[in-house]
Parts: structure tokens; C-alpha cells; sequence
């Protein structure tokens, strides 16, 4: 049994305490936005924030996990995919089978959450997901192009948009409440 | 996005009322494609009126357009929704799109045609029948709103899916007039004249993808996502030693571990074990002591299949695929010669998505979930397998986290989940595959090596070149008796003469190409770009390494063979002058060039590379496709993006080994895909040439690697003649 606090609901799982988080969130909670595709934390398929990190869930054993900890989701980075990287992402077009995107989406969020401009350098380091359709130079620009329409870092969520950026969701997902 | 999605539900139970399951198979997969343009017969998918095959009409206006091809990312679905809208002249920004399944296919006699999506054909060999489908349905819209006015329709004009009477000031909108359109006699598709494409307002323009939406909020159910009620999960390993067999195991040891239900064989060399998660299944796996016997295969390796390999260059007999002039007489008098043995590993497809299905068993119907390329062939293996016939046999279409070739004719991931559900009737079985058993159990791309000489006479000049490749074959691994003598020309894809498909771009005085089949027990397909990767990398690689002996500008050189290839030679001289051939660059910055032709479809590359800290760095590549037409030259700049990562990941790492008889680098820690820290800028030169219908996702593929690795011989003066390139340090 593991008490787990996935998308701001707590969720009583039946699971041994190595199970790995990835197959508690898919297999027991029901959420299949995150994928399975290594099993060792070499893919970032499975990538979700916890308390607003990036991590591999894969190789995350839910008796590591406090149910205290806050865990997010693909399906709950936004309500309506209003997160500048969903934004980014679909004005860029860069899903190609679209498989690894839930798990870059959640790299590139917790990313920017940290560095509102990051440089070329910066998403190098931090956008290590493996893409096999090969959609890393639209990963990079949709980066840029969602840094760009970042609200400005504060120390709330509720934050005031910037002028040039379009307005932001009103949206109060554990995503952003972490990512500020 | 206004595209709707909505429609493209598998699992809706109006989806399935849709199969009509008793209709007569109509000579089953064997049938020849015939274009389809009748109504589908006994179709019903409300809320919509279908005007024919490929068009449903909703009352908003909506147009649905029936996509037969998988989806695997490489944006077909959007680009034969283009085709048909093109036609339609509907409003593209309500279009919708919806999959046929198999079942559905085969009960109307295949009147979406062929399904299967390989060898880059999505678009080409579709594009004629889709856009007479929505031409068909143009136009018996257009006849109901003249009939209900009661004007000739040569008088009404249509833009958007609204329908114009100028003369009586009368408009009319597709939804109001396709309940009648319906009901008329569909035009003779040969009569139809299709619109030139260079007036095309949607197909050749970069629309945005249908189906991006979906894939940012994780709400996209992949076949591995399929959730059905009482639905168990199983967990497989087969003998790591192609060939082996599974003798015995003893489920004891596993049976009281948490959720375990039962282990089953799947088949004389495969086990699985199930249980009621996923991930109980696999521990349970892990657990499971298993018998193998693994036959003589075991003692075969990496260095053995070398040796094989290295044997069939020297043969005496090999078979001569082209044969102009006395090459080997001409090098032999030659003033200089130029000779180098090339060798190209075993490649695994790795797609992101692990292989799985979902099949639901029982003796009266089968039932699949799956990823796959071909569902059509997935329907004839759930058949087989089951033992139900095709008619009560039906499988629903998924997109695909990947699929490269893997997913493809052999739907071996089909049978294995079909074979486990058929000794649980009734209880719905997902079966996964790890990483491990993906690596383990590929369908690799073929392991070949090659040698060849040229000679150059005393002013330089080439006078005769040949080469063999000694290497296993496809053809004779999926049918051992459709090869005679190892005639295999698929494995010569690309040195053709034949102009169309993977015509050799160069016209050589005299040329010897021979072919030694050397097949080995590791199973090989099609992985994408086939043979045209290896192919590619022996002709380009060694004509840089002539011209540089002849002294000569490796353009130049390659110009003055090409003379007699204008397309080849449009394709090069578009990529050399986009990327600056020959203008001065920074210190420690070297380009390489490459050529190759496949899939129908004209490709040329030239990379710039640098060292950094001792690694190669690819710092920018641009590549260039004549595809002929070029339907979303957005997605065709996607899929030479992806073709470069591909190719690179192949180029710098793509190494499958063999030790004991079994692949022995099975994750991502040992088998490194590149990731985006490497991947280099992409620039994309599309120069369609609107004469023939090439394909997009697999032709530039094999010019990747060659002009890299000519940039980096550039770079270092040393030689590269075997990849990966990790093996030469240099990654």
C-alpha cells in the first residue's frame, strides 16, 4: 500500500513498495499520458514532476515517495494544455509519434520553471529525453518559443502575465503551483 | 486547432457496429488493390452522411475523411487528409479525420485499398485514388444542390464546402446537401479530372498536423495505454538464442508472488507469464526459472558472423547484378588503384513504444489493439493464430509510438498475444515487452560488409570501378526459397540502373556490382531506409575516397559522373549551393557531401563538422529531397529532422552485437540512442520537380551518414570504413 498524492488527489495504491511510481500512476492510478520505455531512467519517458523536479518514474520506488510529495502529471501540467511548452509545442508542431512528448513536455516545464531564459547550453543540459522520431531541433526552438511566453518569475502563481505574452490559464494546476 | 479528433475512437461501440462481420472476404488479403469509389457498403457512422469511401459529411459542416494508412508519426494522416480536402474543396478548418479498421476493410472488399504503410508509400501509392475519393464526393455534392435548385451544375461554384449560384444569389453549405449527394450514382472515378498540382490551396502548403493536439495532455491511448474490463497483463521472454528452444520452467517458484496468474507458453521458444498488472507480470518473469535449449546457434558471435562475412568478399562465385565494360581488367591496367573494405553493423529499431497488443479471445471472435503498420497483416496473424476465421477476426488501429519497419509485415508481437489470450478465453490479454526483449528480439537491420577498387588513369580519370557486398538478405530470411542463387537485388537497393525507384545516380566506364548472400541466424527487415543505409554509405564514402585520390573536389568528381542523371545531379547542386560548397569556413570546420537515391525520391546531404574535446560534433547539416510533389513540405522538413537523428544515432552508435548465440547490449545504458544535445541544425532544401510521386519518410535517410563521415575524413585525413563511429573514438 502507498499513499500518493498524484495531480493534487491522494490515491490509496495496492501496490508492493518497490513497485516503481511509473506503473503505480499507469497500472493502478489509471493515468497513461506517462510511458513506459526503458525501465532504467536512460529515456525520460515516464518523466513527472515531484515537489516540481523532473523525475524518471521508472526507477522511482513508491516507498520513496512521501505522500506528502507532490506529484504532476502530464494530464495535469494545465486544464486546457494553456502551459506555454503545450502552447509551444503545438504551434511548433514538433510531435512526430508523439510517444516520448509527455515525458519532454515534463522536462521542458520543470526547465523553465527554474530558468525563465534558458540558453542553448542550458537545454542541452536539461532536455536529455530520448526522442527516437528525432524531433529535438523543434524540442529546442518550442523551448525558446515557451521561455518567451513564460510569465515573468515571482514568487506566487498568480503572478501577473507579461505584456507580450498572451495571457496565461487561470489554471491553479500543482504544476505551476510547484513551478513557482 | 480546429481539426477535430474526436472522431478517430477505435473503441466506440459505433466504431465497431460499423465491421460488418459476415460479409464474404472477397479473396481475402491476397486481392489485388482495386480503387475504391462505391459507398462502403452497410456502413453507418453517424452523426454524418457518408457521400462515399472516403468522405462523411456532418451536419456542422464537418468533413471526415477515412485515413487507411497507420500513422506512426510521420504525418501521413495529415497529408492524405490534404489530398482529399484538395479535391473536396471543402473547409480544411473542418476537417476530421477517422480510421478504418482492418475487419471494416475486409468486409467491404477493401475498399480503402491497401493499409499496410512501409517502404515510404503512404502518400505515393494512395494519392490517385484519395483524391478521386474526394473529387467523387465534390461532385455529387455539388450535383444534389443543382438538382434541388434545379440548375445545370456547370453554373455553381464552390469554395469552403459552400456551395454558389451566382446567378440566382443561392448558397448552400456540403452539410445540408450530403444526405442527397448520397443517395446519387457516384461518378466513373476514370472520368475525373484531378486538379494540377501546382494550383493545389491546401495539399502542398505546410498545414499544421491534425493530430498534435493529443499528444501534449497525455489523453492520445496508444495500444500500450488499451484498458478493457477484467483485462490481465502478460509479460514474455523468448529463448535469446535465435533458434533455441523453451523447454520448461517452474512456475512454483513464482506462484504466491503478488497477482501472478498463471505462465503460459506462447510458443516452441517463448514463455509468458500473467498477472493482473503489468509490472507483476514482468516480475514474476524475472523470477521465473526457465529451461532453455539453445541449440548450435549459442556458440555463434559477433566475430564468427565477421569471418562468415569476411569469406563471402573473397568467394569465388558471387552473383553479378550489373556487369558493364570489364571492370576488374580496366582497374587492373589502371595507373592508380583505390581499394577499402567497408563493413555496417546489425541496427535495432528501438522504438520508443515497446512492442504489445491487446487481443480478447474467444472461439467465436478475436479482437486486437495494436500499433502497427500493417493491420491488415495483423488481422491475418490474430486469424491464424486464433484459429477465428478473418471474418470474425477484427483489429483496431492505433497510432504508433514508433515504428521504422519494425511494426510492419511480421506482426510476430500480434501472434505471441493472440497465442497467450487464446488459453484465457475471454479475458482480455495486454501483453508488453521490455526493453530488453526489443533489443533481444528484433527484426535487425541487416549485417553486411563491402569491398571495392576503382581506377584512375594517368590524367585521373576513373576508368572502371567494382564492388561486392557480402551480407545477409531480408528476402531469404522471410522466405528462404524467394532467393535462388543469391539473386537478391533488394539488397542491392539503391545500385540499380532502373530509373524510378533507387536508381545509382553515377554512369561509370566500366562497373562490376556483385552480390555474396551470407545469411546468418539472426533474424533481419526492413529498418528505415532498408538498404539503401548501407548502400548508401559504401558508394558515397568510397567515391570520396576516389575523388580524393584523384586530386579532385569530391562536387566536382561526383558532377562529371552524373551527367546523365539530371535529377540526382538537381538534388546536389541544390544542397551544394545552399550549404556554400566550397566558400571559405571557420578554423577547424570541415563538409562533407553524399548522394543516394530510394523510395522514388532523389537525396543529397553535406554536413559541417568540428571537433570538440576530442568528439566529432555535427554542427549543421543540409539536406535536400526531390519527392517529386510535395504534399506538407512542413512535415517533409520534419521527417528529414528525423532522418538525420536517426541516421546519426546509427552513425555514432547503432551497434547490436552478438555473444553466445544472442544480442548482448539490450537498453539505452549500452545501445546509446543520440539525444539533443547532438543533434545538429537541420536545414531542408525541398526542390519538387511536380513530374512523379516520391516518398518522403525513408529517402534522405542514407545520405546522412556518409556525408558526416566524409566531413570527418576531411577533418582527420584517416579513412572511416566501419561504423559506428563510437567504435572509432570518436564519440
Amino acid at each position: 500500500m502507498a499513499r500518493l498524492n498524484i495531480n493534487g488527489t491522494l490515491h490509496d495504491v495496492k501496490v508492493e513498495p518497490d513497485t516503481p511510481l511509473l506503473w503505480a500512476i499507469r497500472e493502478h492510478v489509471g493515468l497513461t499520458g506517462t510511458k513506459f520505455g526503458c525501465g532504467i531512467a536512460q529515456c525520460g519517458a515516464c518523466s513527472v514532476h515531484l515537489n516540481g523536479e523532473v523525475v524518471r518514474s521508472c526507477s522511482v520506488p513508491v516507498q520513496n515517495v512521501k505522500p506528502t510529495d507532490r506529484i504532476v502529471t502530464i494530464e495535469a501540467l494545465s486544464a486546457d494544455s494553456s502551459h506555454p511548452v503545450q502552447k509551444a509545442w503545438l504551434a511548433l508542431d514538433v510531435p512526430q509519434c508523439g510517444y516520448c512528448q509527455s515525458g519532454q513536455i515534463m522536462a521542458a516545464s520543470a526547465l523553465l520553471a527554474k530558468n525563465r531564459n534558458p540558453s542553448d547550453k542550458d537545454i542541452d543540459d536539461a532536455m536529455t529525453n530520448i526522442c527516437r522520431c528525432g524531433t529535438y531541433q523543434r524540442i529546442r526552438t518550442a523551448v525558446h518559443m515557451a521561455a518567451s511566453m513564460m510569465p515573468p518569475a515571482a514568487a506566487e502563481p498568480a503572478a501577473a502575465p507579461k505584456g507580450a505574452g498572451k495571457p496565461k490559464s487561470k489554471s491553479k494546476s500543482p504544476a505551476k503551483a510547484s513551478a513557482a | 486547432m480546429s481539426a477535430s479528433t474526436k472522431s478517430r475512437d477505435l473503441q466506440s461501440p459505433s466504431r465497431r457496429s460499423f465491421m460488418v462481420a459476415t460479409a464474404a472476404a472477397g479473396g481475402g488479403l491476397a486481392l489485388g488493390l482495386h480503387l475504391p469509389f462505391a459507398r462502403a457498403q452497410g456502413a453507418a457512422m453517424p452523426p454524418g452522411t457518408e457521400v462515399n469511401a472516403w468522405v462523411v459529411v456532418r451536419p456542422d459542416d464537418t468533413c471526415v475523411v477515412r485515413i487507411a494508412r497507420s500513422e506512426m508519426g510521420q504525418g501521413t494522416l495529415t497529408g492524405l487528409a490534404q489530398l482529399v480536402a484538395e479535391e473536396l474543396e471543402c473547409d480544411w478548418k473542418k476537417i476530421a479525420t477517422e480510421l478504418p479498421t482492418a475487419g471494416q476493410n475486409l468486409a467491404q472488399k477493401r475498399v480503402w485499398g491497401e493499409m499496410g504503410t512501409g517502404g515510404s508509400r503512404g502518400i505515393r501509392t494512395s494519392e490517385d485514388y484519395v483524391r478521386r475519393g474526394g473529387a467523387a464526393a465534390r461532385i455529387m455534392l455539388l450535383q444534389a444542390a443543382a438538382d434541388e435548385w434545379k440548375v445545370p451544375v456547370a453554373e455553381l461554384a464552390v469554395s469552403d464546402g459552400i456551395i454558389t449560384h451566382a446567378a440566382s444569389n443561392r448558397t448552400t453549405s456540403y452539410g445540408k446537401v450530403a444526405a442527397a449527394a448520397a443517395k446519387l450514382t457516384p461518378p466513373d472515378p476514370k472520368s475525373i479530372k484531378l486538379k494540377d498540382p501546382r494550383d493545389w490551396k491546401v495539399a502542398g502548403k505546410p498545414m499544421k498536423r491534425l493530430d498534435t493536439a493529443e499528444k501534449l495532455n497525455g489523453s492520445l491511448v496508444y495500444a500500450i495505454d488499451v484498458k478493457l474490463p477484467g483485462m490481465l497483463c502478460a509479460a514474455v521472454k523468448a529463448c535469446p538464442v535465435y533458434g533455441g528452444k523453451l523447454v520448461s520452467w517452474d512456475e512454483k517458484k513464482i506462484s504466491r508472488m503478488p497477482g501472478i496468474k498463471r505462465v503460459v507458453r506462447v510458443n516452441d521458444r517463448t514463455v509468458a507469464v500473467v498477472a493482473d498488472t503489468w509490472w507483476r507480470a514482468k516480475k514474476g518473469l524475472e523470477a521465473l526459472p526457465v529451461v532453455w535449449d539453445e541449440g548450435p546457434n549459442a556458440t555463434r558471435s559477433s566475430a564468427t558472423i565477421a569471418a562468415q562475412l569476411k569469406e563471402g568478399l573473397d568467394a569465388t562465385q558471387a552473383y553479378a547484378f550489373r556487369k558493364e565494360g570489364d571492370a576488374p581488367a580496366a582497374i587492373a591496367a589502371a595507373a592508380k588503384k583505390v581499394e577499402a573494405t567497408y563493413s555496417t553493423p546489425f541496427l535495432a529499431h528501438a522504438c520508443m513504444e515497446p512492442m504489445n497488443a491487446t487481443v480478447r479471445y474467444t472461439p467465436e471472435r478475436a479482437e486486437a489493439w495494436v500499433s502497427s503498420q500493417n493491420v491488415e497483416a495483423a488481422l491475418a496473424a490474430l486469424s491464424e493464430e486464433s484459429g477465428v476465421p478473418l471474418a470474425k477476426c477484427e483489429v483496431y488501429k492505433h497510432t504508433l509510438g514508433g515504428g521504422f519497419g519494425r511494426r510492419g509485415g511480421s506482426q510476430d508481437y500480434v501472434r505471441q498475444a493472440a497465442a497467450i489470450a487464446k488459453q484465457m478465453p475471454g479475458i482480455p490479454i495486454k501483453m508488453i515487452w521490455s526493453r530488453e526483449e526489443d533489443l533481444s528480439h528484433d527484426f535487425f537491420r541487416p549485417i553486411s560488409m563491402c569491398r571495392m577498387s576503382a581506377g584512375l588513369d594517368a590524367n585521373n580519370k576513373l576508368v572502371g570501378i567494382q564492388w561486392r557486398v557480402s551480407g545477409q538478405s531480408i528476402n531469404a530470411f522471410n522466405n528462404s526459397t524467394s532467393v535462388v542463387d543469391g539473386k537478391d537485388d533488394r539488397q542491392l537497393q539503391g545500385y540499380t540502373d532502373k530509373p524510378g525507384d533507387a536508381q545509382l545516380g553515377y554512369t561509370f566506364p566500366s562497373l562490376l556490382i556483385e552480390y555474396a548472400m551470407r545469411n546468418t541466424h539472426v533474424p533481419v527487415g526492413p529498418w528505415r531506409g532498408v538498404n539503401t543505409n548501407q548502400n548508401g554509405f559504401y558508394m558515397e564514402v568510397f567515391i570520396d575516397e576516389v575523388a580524393r585520390a584523384a586530386g579532385a573536389d569530391p562536387l566536382e568528381f561526383r558532377r562529371a559522373l552524373m551527367q546523365n542523371h539530371p535529377k540526382h545531379l538537381g538534388v546536389l547542386n541544390a544542397v551544394a549551393e545552399k550549404a556554400g560548397w566550397g566558400t571559405p569556413l571557420p578554423a577547424g570546420v570541415h563538409r562533407g557531401i553524399a548522394q543516394f537515391m530510394g523510395y522514388g525520391s532523389y537525396s543529397a546531404a553535406v554536413a559541417e563538422v568540428t571537433m570538440v574535446d576530442d568528439r566529432v560534433k555535427v554542427l549543421r547539416m543540409v539536406l535536400g529531397v526531390n519527392c517529386g510533389h510535395a504534399v506538407n513540405p512542413d512535415q517533409i522538413a520534419a521527417q528529414v529532422q528525423g532522418s538525420v537523428a536517426y541516421g546519426l544515432t546509427a552513425a555514432f552508435y547503432g551497434d547490436c552485437t552478438v555473444e553466445n548465440g544472442r544480442m548482448n547490449r539490450l537498453n539505452f545504458d549500452t545501445n546509446p540512442i543520440m539525444r539533443l544535445a547532438e543533434m545538429p541544425r537541420v536545414e531542408t532544401v525541398v526542390v519538387p520537380t511536380y513530374d512523379f510521386w516520391g516518398g518522403v519518410g525513408e529517402p534522405t535517410i542514407c545520405v546522412v551518414t556518409p556525408s558526416v563521415v566524409n566531413a570527418i575524413v576531411a577533418m582527420t585525413g584517416k579513412p572511416i570504413r566501419s561504423l559506428p563511429l563510437r567504435d572509432l573514438k570518436l564519440v
